[in-house]
């Protein structure tokens, strides 16, 4: 799900930010491996030595394990609407985490106070919290092998700096894109910002692993509105430049200015739109929308604390489960569908060097020709499905997936980058439209909601076309569709190939109590579904 | 930890700076504001310390304790403004923090909205800080997580999963204009689901208030049981319009999402369900049902809020909708400037007046209906309307001839909290609630409402 609370908490300063849409990046992001760009510096001595000492009081206070994180969290926004400044904020966080693992029992201690009594006190409030939780022996906790990391080092490949380029030129490039929009006749309102964010992560373990990471994201959330004069309808285009692990150099090569007068028509022409009928149709989705569907309904339904039932009173379950059930078992999708799992690909939000565990990530397939190959896993977790992998002669690893959202907050499962990987034929959006006789085309997300199991959702989106014969021949609006994740994914039976690649995103994941949010990518293609439920919701009463 | 964390005590052993009293609030604003070079400097200062524990499958699993705290200073020039947020509390830190709003504050564009800081005020005084809170251990917390634990593995054939959080608080701001606002709490949030292990059914219940004293936990964790294993087995029915008894949590779960709508520009610029069509707003039209008064109070013992806005605005009681009747919306200053009206505020702490039917009252007079425990996972679908979709959750029960007959399973619903306030058969008493997607301090009653709109069914459990 993507997280209100933390909608609200930045929403607030960084006004109508809702998730994104086209102008998508056009990924060979899917062949690449991420290298570096420019050589990262060493982990900082001083910082090295408060980690060091950390883990040298937990060891003391008898750990058999400990991990200790100091990082600096940096945000910065450039809120506009129309012709104005709204505000201009900066954000900066810097402190240290301490696990323990006391007796198979995890403790967590948090500060601000970077100094070795902060560091010591964190360890200790870490291991009081242990002792008082201490687990039955049947339940403690066990931790799959992780090769250490000695020196590891990562950057976000970027060209720009976005902390580095001035505010000035920032809100001139927001205000002439909104300037742009308006001039669409009906275009009465734009909000735009500019959303970036730095996170410095030094991390340390008993295992002898010391990695230092500098991860770079940026996002320009655009809404325009057009209202009917006489107040009878307003309508917004949102969601058109997706969130991405790129420097500011990635919103520039997106053009806002050249693009937001097709964004202001798009809203405008909105208003003028067909209401849906209600029935079945054969969608064809745009990967900006479908991403947020197989975030939805695939990439949550296969993290495993919520297959085992360790989110079961947030997030939620999750219907494919157990994994002793559906592992190699259970047909998610047609043969052609492939599901691949990684924080490895360039521009992928959740790309990293190494996870909160301290493991480097590796690539797996979560569906494999279409059934269920693998599940999102740390290294408390991996040994969970150690006869799955042992039956699959695969070693018993964490797949990386371990991650954290601050110093002060303890890291947990999280999603990497989950993608539909391209079709073996290389076609594209064109194409499938042209192969469709009735059916509706969605670009863009626009309102999700899914149940906790992650059986039935609901969907919106953004544009909506009328396909017949192969044609689109018109604008629809209040259309939404309802599904069952099986019976949706099942009914999948055309997707593009590698040239129609792209990535969407999120900025604002949310799972965990206390909730944390994680920025995750998704790829996929544009794809044809049959026979989907499709409901108007533009109702008077 | 051992040590006390009381408000006026040495403060936590983690972290003894993280807990600022009144004295030591303003001190530390005062000294920020002294070093501004800036026309204009806003200071907001915040802290504390949470405690938490997470439990699953009948263990615990992760459990912290977090000191934090975080300056924000606002600088201006003029219209110019800028925010720079920082958690660094060392005099270089606190310099820097100042030295960088006025200088991006000095790059950026004039905003023609800005609005000049506000001179002293006078506050409510809201007392929502509680020694019982404060002074918890991880030893309480940890035995308190046990309740639900030890009953649920006694009972061989359930599954716990919860979470409690407490925090010990502050927020206080201040500007070079005078004014100065404290606000001291503690806060405890317990919610638990409980999972038959057949995995048919499915229990929640929760509690939440400042007072850790009056979280009841062995409460909450029969209630959860109960719902679990009423809930077990559930059966299909048609989706459609149903007569509908929404517990208090599943109605602070809808209503409260009114908040995100209740903007007065929005309105005015006709983008709001509370635009008119022709021009103007809704304010002063007949709405909702008579019976239906929504208001906001910090000072309401059942809310307990903070009594001003981030700019340092008092917050008093503001109703929005009175008998059903549309009072007022949401005026920022700004915006309130431009309208010659009064800005006051947003939905923040919230409450719903009730009525004086029990639920077993409501049941009885039921032919067929649904009792919904809670919602989920609610999303806006149609802003001209504040239609929602979401699902029911955690306990959605069948009624058949005045009684609950079986156990059905979860629903999706397209809906707006202005549909089904029009609606209305009956309602009940008003509870603290502890669970929106939203949170915050909201207290709802137990409604029956006809017609609610359920359009398809979900197979989760």
């Amino acid at each position: 799900m993507t997280n209100r609370r933390e909608f609200i908490r930045t929403g607030a300063a960084a006004g109508a930010m809702v998730l994104a849409g086209p102008t998508l990046e056009r990924a060979g992001a899917l062949a690449e491996r991420v290298e570096s760009s420019t050589a990262p510096a060493p982990m900082d001595p001083a910082t090295k030595e408060l980690i060091v000492e950390a883990l040298n009081a937990a060891k003391l206070g008898g750990a058999a394990f400990a991990d200790a994180r100091i990082g600096r969290y940096r945000n910065n926004f450039v809120i506009t609407r129309e012709q104005q400044i709204v505000n201009v904020v900066d954000t900066d966080t810097m402190g240290v985490g301490v696990r323990v693992l006391l007796n198979g029992t995890w403790g967590f201690g948090a500060s601000r106070d970077l100094t070795k009594a902060g560091v010591v006190a964190a360890t200790k409030e870490a291991l009081s919290i242990a002792k008082a939780n201490a687990l039955p022996a049947a339940d403690r906790v066990r931790l799959a092998p992780a090769t250490p990391t000695p020196d590891g080092r990562y950057v976000t490949p970027h060209t720009v700096d976005p902390f580095t380029v001035p505010i000035e030129q920032k809100a001139d490039l927001l205000i002439r894109a909104n300037a742009e929009a308006m001039k669409v006749p009906g275009v009465k309102f734009v909000n735009s910002n500019m959303f970036f964010v730095k996170e410095e992560k030094n991390y340390g373990s008993t295992d002898g692993t010391f990695t230092t990471q500098t991860v770079i994201r940026s996002w320009l959330p655009f809404a325009a509105t057009a209202v009917k004069s006489d107040f009878s309808d307003f309508q917004t285009r949102t969601n058109v430049i997706q969130p991405a692990a790129r420097g500011y150099e990635y919103l520039t090569a997106a053009k806002p200015v050249e693009h937001a007068r097709q964004w202001g028509e798009e809203a405008a022409a909105k208003l003028g739109a067909k209401p849906v009928d209600v029935g079945r149709y054969d969608l064809v989705l745009h990967p900006s929308h479908l991403w947020l569907t197989i975030h939805e309904s695939i990439a949550h339904p296969t993290e495993l604390d919520r297959a085992l039932g360790y989110e079961a009173n947030y997030a939620g379950t999750s219907f494919c489960a157990p994994p002793r059930e559906k592992l190699g078992k259970f047909r998610y999708g047609p043969r052609f569908m492939n599901i691949q799992g990684d924080r490895d690909q360039e521009g992928g939000c959740s790309t990293i060097g190494w996870d909160d565990d301290g493991v480097k990530p590796d690539r797996f397939l979560i569906i494999k020709e279409g059934i269920v190959n693998d599940y999102q896993t740390t290294r408390e977790q991996a040994p969970m499905l150690d006869w799955w992998y042992e039956s699959q002669k695969r070693p018993i690893r964490s797949h990386g997936c371990s991650h954290s959202d601050g110093w002060n907050d303890v890291q947990f499962q999280r999603m990497p980058n989950v993608s539909l990987l391209p079709g073996e034929k290389d076609i594209g959006w064109e194409e499938i439209v042209a192969a469709t006789d009735r059916g509706i085309a969605i670009v863009g997300d626009g309102s999700f909601s899914i149940d906790q199991q992650r059986y039935n959702a609901q969907f919106g989106g953004q544009l909506f076309y009328e396909i017949k014969g192969g044609k689109i021949v018109g604008q629809l609006k209040d259309v939404a569709y309802q599904m069952r994740t099986p019976d949706f994914w099942n009914s999948m039976d055309m997707i593009g190939g590698r040239k129609s690649y792209e990535m969407g995103a999120s900025f604002f994941d949310g799972k965990g109590q206390p909730g944390q949010v994680n920025a995750v990518s998704h790829g996929c293609v544009p794809s044809r579904f049959r026979n989907v439920n499709v409901i108007n919701t533009g109702r008077k009463s | 930890m051992s040590a006390p964390r009381s408000l006026f005590g040495s403060g936590s052993a983690l972290s003894p700076n993280d807990m600022m009293s009144r004295s030591e609030a303003q001190a530390f604003v005062e000294k920020v504001v002294k070093l501004s070079k800036a026309e204009t400097i806003g200071v907001n200062v915040s802290g504390g310390y949470t405690g938490n524990i997470r439990f699953a499958a009948n263990r615990i699993t992760t459990s912290g304790g977090v000191t934090n705290s975080q300056l924000v200073v606002q600088s201006g020039y003029g219209a110019r403004h800028a925010i720079v947020t920082t958690g660094d509390f060392s005099p270089e830190g606190i310099e820097r923090a100042v030295r960088q709003s006025e200088a991006i504050a000095k790059l950026a564009p004039e905003d023609p909205e800005n609005m000049p800081l506000l001179p002293p005020q006078q506050y409510t005084d809201v007392k929502a800080f509680f020694d019982s809170t404060a002074n918890l251990s991880a030893a309480e917390r940890a035995a308190a997580a046990h309740t639900a634990i030890d009953a649920a593995r006694a009972a061989g054939d359930l599954a716990s999963a919860g979470f409690i959080i407490e925090g010990t608080n502050f927020n206080a701001i201040g500007s070079n204009t005078g004014m100065f606002a404290y606000f001291p709490s503690t806060s405890a949030n317990y919610q638990l689901t409980v999972r038959t292990n057949d995995g048919t059914g499915s229990g929640w219940a929760a509690a939440d208030h400042p007072d850790w004293t009056q979280v009841d936990f062995k409460a909450v964790s029969d209630r959860a049981i109960e719902k679990a294993r009423q809930s077990r087995s559930p059966v299909a029915v048609e989706p459609g319009r149903y007569t509908v008894i929404l517990e208090p949590q599943a109605v602070g779960d809808l209503v409260q999402l009114l908040a995100f709508s209740l903007d007065a520009r929005s309105a005015d610029e006709g983008r709001s369900a509370f635009s008119k069509q022709g021009g103007g707003t809704k304010i002063g039209d007949k709405i909702v049902d008579s019976r239906v008064t929504l208001f906001s109070d910090p000072a309401d013992p059942q809310l307990l809020g903070q009594p001003w806005t981030f700019e340092g605005l008092p917050l008093g009681r503001e109703v929005w909708i009175e008998n059903g009747v549309l009072k007022q919306l949401q005026y920022s200053r700004f915006w309130a400037k431009k309208k010659n009206a009064r800005p006051n505020g947003g939905l923040g702490a919230v409450k719903m007046s009730g009525g004086d039917a029990t639920t077993e009252q409501m049941i009885a007079s039921t032919d067929r209906g649904i009792l919904v425990t809670r919602l989920w996972y609610l999303r806006q679908v149609d802003p001209r309307t504040v239609l929602y979709t979401g699902l029911t959750r955690d306990g959605t029960f069948l009624i058949e001839n005045g009684k609950i007959t079986k156990a059905v399973k979860n629903l999706r619903f397209n809906e707006s909290p202005l549909f089904m306030l029009n609606n209305l058969e009956s309602l009940g008493r008003a509870v603290r609630v502890a669970g929106t997607e939203a949170g915050g301090n909201v207290v709802f009653p137990t409604l029956k409402v006809k017609d609610f709109n359920f359009t398809s069914l979900s197979d989760a459990v």
